[in-house]
């Protein structure tokens, strides 16, 4: 076998190869996100009538691990990759299909470059980081429509590591052109590795600002949320314009009644829409102790990468790797399960239109309180402990 | 900004009350540095270790943390005891770096033992009396935090105690000055460095327990705390169990000001920036003796 | 070398140089990897095995060497031929301040490998801050388009990055068998096993451990480069990782710290055992993280226990290949 031939299968079943960090230090993230992608097969062959095998591999949040995962799973016959959720690995796996010709979806990355090197089989169906804020800031104007509240001050703070220093920028250019009602008084950011936040709650606290904006991770929005317990921090909540943490499964376990009230601003799927709803049964089926909902991005977003490969193969009709390419760039998918505008890939291979909804921590689970169309609740803000000045 | 004097006060008592935490942690590798000449590369891991100790008993058994220290370190102390006699004592008259080496791989595989049978989730210990605060005046002071370094403190003051008033802890100080003397006047060296060991075990057990109420616990906590353990040790200076203490607070204080009034992001450069200069321009340390 | 050694080596030297044309393209990216390693360990060998000298931050001199070329790339368009001049250099003039500074207060055997950790890391939070590359979000180089080889930009399918491995682990192997017999080989030697003895030999021990740390580091700059084109991303938290700093040295101790073969029969073990111990894990349907690491954990215990010179010298007795 000369070095730069690319090996071409047909067969029946579509084989798509899944990277995730399962262990290492993401792997509670990408254990949540196999959950997406063990449900899929069944979802789908209801759906759209496909089968699908899938080629599980374990990127370790390890770079070299990642990329020769990868050429292993493309020699095994995967027909496609998806993954893997670390943008380091995202862009070494990268190499690996661009050399290779095999497609990769992307299901959650932060890194905006990564869809802006010049790929032709890599594509990306998660807003990037200038989308995340936009949608979120927008969606902190609404609420604060919503519950006839505005906060006139707020300090940022922000993780910083790939994904907060992305958002931060993203805040830091998008701020000014957006008519908030608040003014932005510090940016204070953090190390992902440091424990213990006093310092950094202190100085956020020193503010005197209304309102935190937080870009985090999960163990960091712990920590956080009890610093500001502990020094008793007076201020009407705390908002996520596009990170994860709050409406995790531990924040809840963890927190007990402090978990209440927080806001997350991120994509999430639809719960009103019929493809949520089977996605969510096959969900409780293969997990009965858990709910869908502490999910909702790492599920959704896995789940919809491996129905884009799906619907792709349908209309390809083949395995064939530059066809199943072409097929997915034509992609117009409508019946989605995350909020957004139809799935269409741009040229750069990026998905626009993905939205945020307004996430509460209500009664010890994450709920949908905007848009209105989706809403289970209605929004709290202030929060009931917030004491106005 | 300018500094608010409330928050900065704030800040202060926490970094002083954090760094006799780590000065107790520390102290536990000066003991086993010290006197065992053990390069403890472990020493983080130990801490862990103990951390999930008291995680599970709170746990499952709902036994507060404070009351599970004595235990713990007795555990600990034994624990100790055996690794220094059993695996590392032969390891004494073979190069330094082998030793070093050991302790890697030691540190290596309880890391990952820990996040095999844990899983990497956070653990922490839920108790709604750590999440208050006590107010004197315009001060706030962490509850959690004072009693744990009360309790740190405590500790420092029992193991002082040991080395000054009681003849096994006067006996192992002239090993650590004088390892040949020592044998020569008859002290059983190996039994004696074993002891140590198994003190600074219990030493960083104790520590532990303490630290799971300042922070959360996962597996990886290891290496970020054996490197520090080491810093302040060096800085306090080797051999000098008040300098271990004095250092250890003066970390937590200049981390916690460097927080305010610096970059948090960059806190940690501090402490690596204070061990750099040490071992340029003053190697014995603050309080240690002339190498 | 005994003509035995001869023959076995020039197999082993015809396996690798057809390797691309037989294996599929897994097993060409696990071998990248292997030979990287053999390489990184070949480097940290010359510091450790030859001088004596422990270094547990060597992923510092990984770190900035790919850094350089990456900037110089992404910034000035300058090639990788050209950057890794220029990386290396950087990394030479580091090493040697870095090691000048700390012989000069005297600082040695544990202290020393202390400093070397924490001037990564210092190195490490810098880079996070540090945007002209990107700082915490990553620096991205233009990714390899299909069917293009552009050997002067390094921009071509993995083997040629897999013959650029090899090239210069052969390079690299063959300095050090140089640097083994000649005066530095011998000093570093006398210098390992008594410092103070070596200096009351007229020796200048300072000037020959800073040599060495500075080829060290060089050498490893190399890698860095390497590094950077390969995968085309660069994220300070992966590249200043301690415990890539632990990988590069686990080949040369397992193999055997200061002798020629020791580094790269080390890096072959640590592959196939990171590798298999995940195809085994897999095969047996069990699902642990983490077992990777408590393996080489378990490795390096044995080894410093039980065979503390390291596999090579054993396996060269057995099979009567030294002298």
């Amino acid at each position: 076998m000369a070095p730069f031939n690319i090996v071409r299968a047909q067969a029946a079943k579509l084989k798509v190869g899944v990277l995730l960090p399962r262990s290492g230090v993401q792997g509670l993230i990408g254990q949540s996100c196999q959950k997406g992608a063990d449900l899929a097969p069944g979802v789908l062959k209801a759906l759209l009538g496909v089968d699908i095998a899938l080629m599980n591999a374990d990127t370790e949040t390890n770079v070299d691990t990642a990329r020769t995962r990868a050429e292993r799973l493309i020699q095994e016959g995967a027909h496609c990759l998806v993954g893997p959720f670390d943008s380091g690995a995202a862009a070494a796996i990268a190499q690996v299909a661009e050399q290779r010709g095999v497609p990769f979806v992307i299901n959650i990355a932060a890194a905006p470059q990564i869809t802006e090197q010049g790929y032709k089989f890599v594509f990306r169906n998660f807003p990037v980081a200038s989308e995340l804020v936009k949608n979120g800031l927008a969606l902190t104007d609404e609420l604060f429509k919503a519950t006839g509240t505005t906060a006139r001050t707020a300090v940022f703070m922000h993780v910083n590591d790939t994904f907060g220093q992305a958002n931060a920028k993203a805040l830091a250019a998008i701020l000014p052109q957006l008519n908030l009602p608040f003014k932005l008084l510090e940016t204070i950011s953090y190390d992902p590795a440091a424990k213990d936040l006093t310092v950094e709650v202190s100085k956020a606290k020193a503010t005197r600002a209304d309102l935190l904006l937080l870009v985090c991770r999960l163990n960091d929005a712990i920590a956080l949320r009890r610093e500001i317990v502990k020094q008793r921090w007076n201020i009407m909540g705390v908002i996520s314009p596009g990170s994860p943490g709050m409406y995790e499964n531990q924040f809840f376990q963890t927190l007990g009644k402090f978990s209440e009230g927080c806001i997350s601003n991120v994509p999430w799927f639809d719960p009103k829409l019929a493809l949520t709803q089977s996605v969510d049964a096959a969900f409780r089926k293969q997990n009965p102790k858990d709910q869908l909902r502490f999910h909702a991005l790492n599920v959704g977003y896995t789940f919809e990468a491996i129905l884009i490969v799906a619907d792709a193969y349908k209309r390809a009709q083949s395995t064939d790797a530059k066809a199943l390419t072409k097929a997915i760039r034509a992609t117009e998918i409508k019946t989605r399960m995350m909020i957004g505008a139809p799935l269409k890939f741009n040229a750069k291979g990026q998905v626009e239109g993905n939205l945020s909804a307004c996430i509460q921590n209500q009664g010890q689970k994450p709920v949908v309180v905007l848009p209105g169309d989706s809403a289970e609740a209605k929004p709290v803000f202030p929060w009931t402990e917030y004491q106005r000045a | 900004m300018p500094i608010d004097p409330v928050n900065l006060a704030n800040v202060t008592i926490s970094g002083i009350l954090t760094g006799l935490v780590y000065g107790l942690m520390a102290l536990g590798l000066s003991v086993i540095f010290g006197v065992a000449r053990v390069v403890n590369f472990a020493h983080g891991e130990m801490m862990t270790m103990a951390m999930y100790m008291t995680v599970l008993l709170f746990g499952q058994l709902h036994i507060n943390p404070f009351l599970v220290v004595i235990p713990v370190a007795v555990l600990f102390f034994f624990f100790g005891y055996l690794l220094q006699a059993k695996v590392i004592h032969p390891f004494i008259t073979r190069p330094d770096h082998a030793q070093f080496m050991l302790l890697l791989a030691i540190a290596m595989i309880m890391t990952n033992a820990l996040l095999i049978v844990f899983g990497p989730e956070a653990r922490t210990v839920s108790l709604d009396s750590l999440l208050e605060s006590l107010e004197t005046g315009p001060l706030l002071v962490d509850r959690g935090k004072l009693y744990a370094a009360l309790v740190a403190f405590s500790a420092t003051l029992a193991l002082f105690a040991f080395f000054r008033l009681t003849p096994t802890g006067t006996a192992i100080r002239a090993c650590a000055d004088n390892g040949l003397g020592a044998k020569v006047v008859g002290l059983n060296v190996k039994h004696l460095y074993a002891i140590a060991f198994g003190l600074g075990a219990a030493c960083v057990a104790v520590a532990g327990c303490m630290m799971i109420m300042l922070i959360d616990l996962t597996p990886a906590l290891g290496p970020t705390y054996t490197l520090l353990a080491f810093v302040i040790v060096i800085v306090g200076g080797l051999g000098s169990m008040n300098g271990a203490l004095l250092a250890g607070v003066l970390i937590g204080l200049s981390e916690a000001l460097a927080g305010l009034f610096i970059a948090p992001s960059a806190k940690s450069m501090v402490s690596f920036a204070l061990l750099v200069l040490v071992l340029l321009f003053r190697p014995r340390g603050l309080l240690g003796d002339n190498l | 070398m005994k003509p035995r050694a001869h023959l076995l080596l020039a197999g082993l030297c015809a396996i690798l140089l057809l390797l691309p044309y037989f294996a599929g393209s897994y097993i060409l990216s696990v071998a990248t990897l292997f030979l990287f390693f053999a390489y990184t360990g070949q480097a940290w060998n010359i510091l450790m095995g030859f001088a004596g000298q422990l270094s547990l931050g060597h992923s510092l001199y990984l770190g900035v060497g790919a850094y350089a070329a990456a900037g110089l790339y992404f910034h000035f368009g300058i090639g990788p031929w050209a950057g890794l001049w220029i990386a290396s250099l950087l990394c030479v003039c580091l090493a040697a301040s870095l090691g000048g500074v700390a012989f000069r207060c005297g600082i040695s055997g544990v202290y020393f490998t202390l400093l070397t950790i924490v001037f990564a890391e210092i190195t490490r939070i810098g880079f996070d801050h540090f945007t002209w590359v990107g700082a915490s979000g990553g620096l991205f180089l233009k990714v390899t388009q299909r069917d293009q080889i552009d050997i002067l930009n390094l921009r071509g399918p993995p083997a040629l990055f897999y013959y650029l491995i090899l090239a210069l682990t052969a390079a690299g192997f063959m300095l050090c068998a140089w640097l083994l017999r000649s005066r530095a080989g011998y000093y570093w030697q006398a210098i390992r096993e008594n410092e103070e003895a070596a200096q009351a030999l007229g020796i200048n021990t300072f000037r020959w451990k800073i040599l060495a740390v500075a080829i060290s580091a060089g050498l490893t700059a190399l890698a860095g480069v390497f590094h950077a084109f390969y995968y085309n991303n660069l994220f300070p938290e992966h590249v200043f990782n301690i415990g890539r700093s632990v990988e590069i040295m686990l080949g040369p101790i397992i193999g055997g710290i200061g002798t020629l073969f020791g580094p790269i029969l080390g890096a072959a073990l640590v592959t196939l055992l990171a590798d298999g111990s995940t195809e085994l894990v897999a095969a047996l349907g069990w699902d642990v993280p983490g077992i990777k690491q408590l393996i080489y954990g378990i490795a390096l215990f044995l080894i410093v226990i039980f065979l503390p010179d390291g596999l090579w010298p054993a396996l060269a007795r057995k099979l009567k290949l030294s002298q």
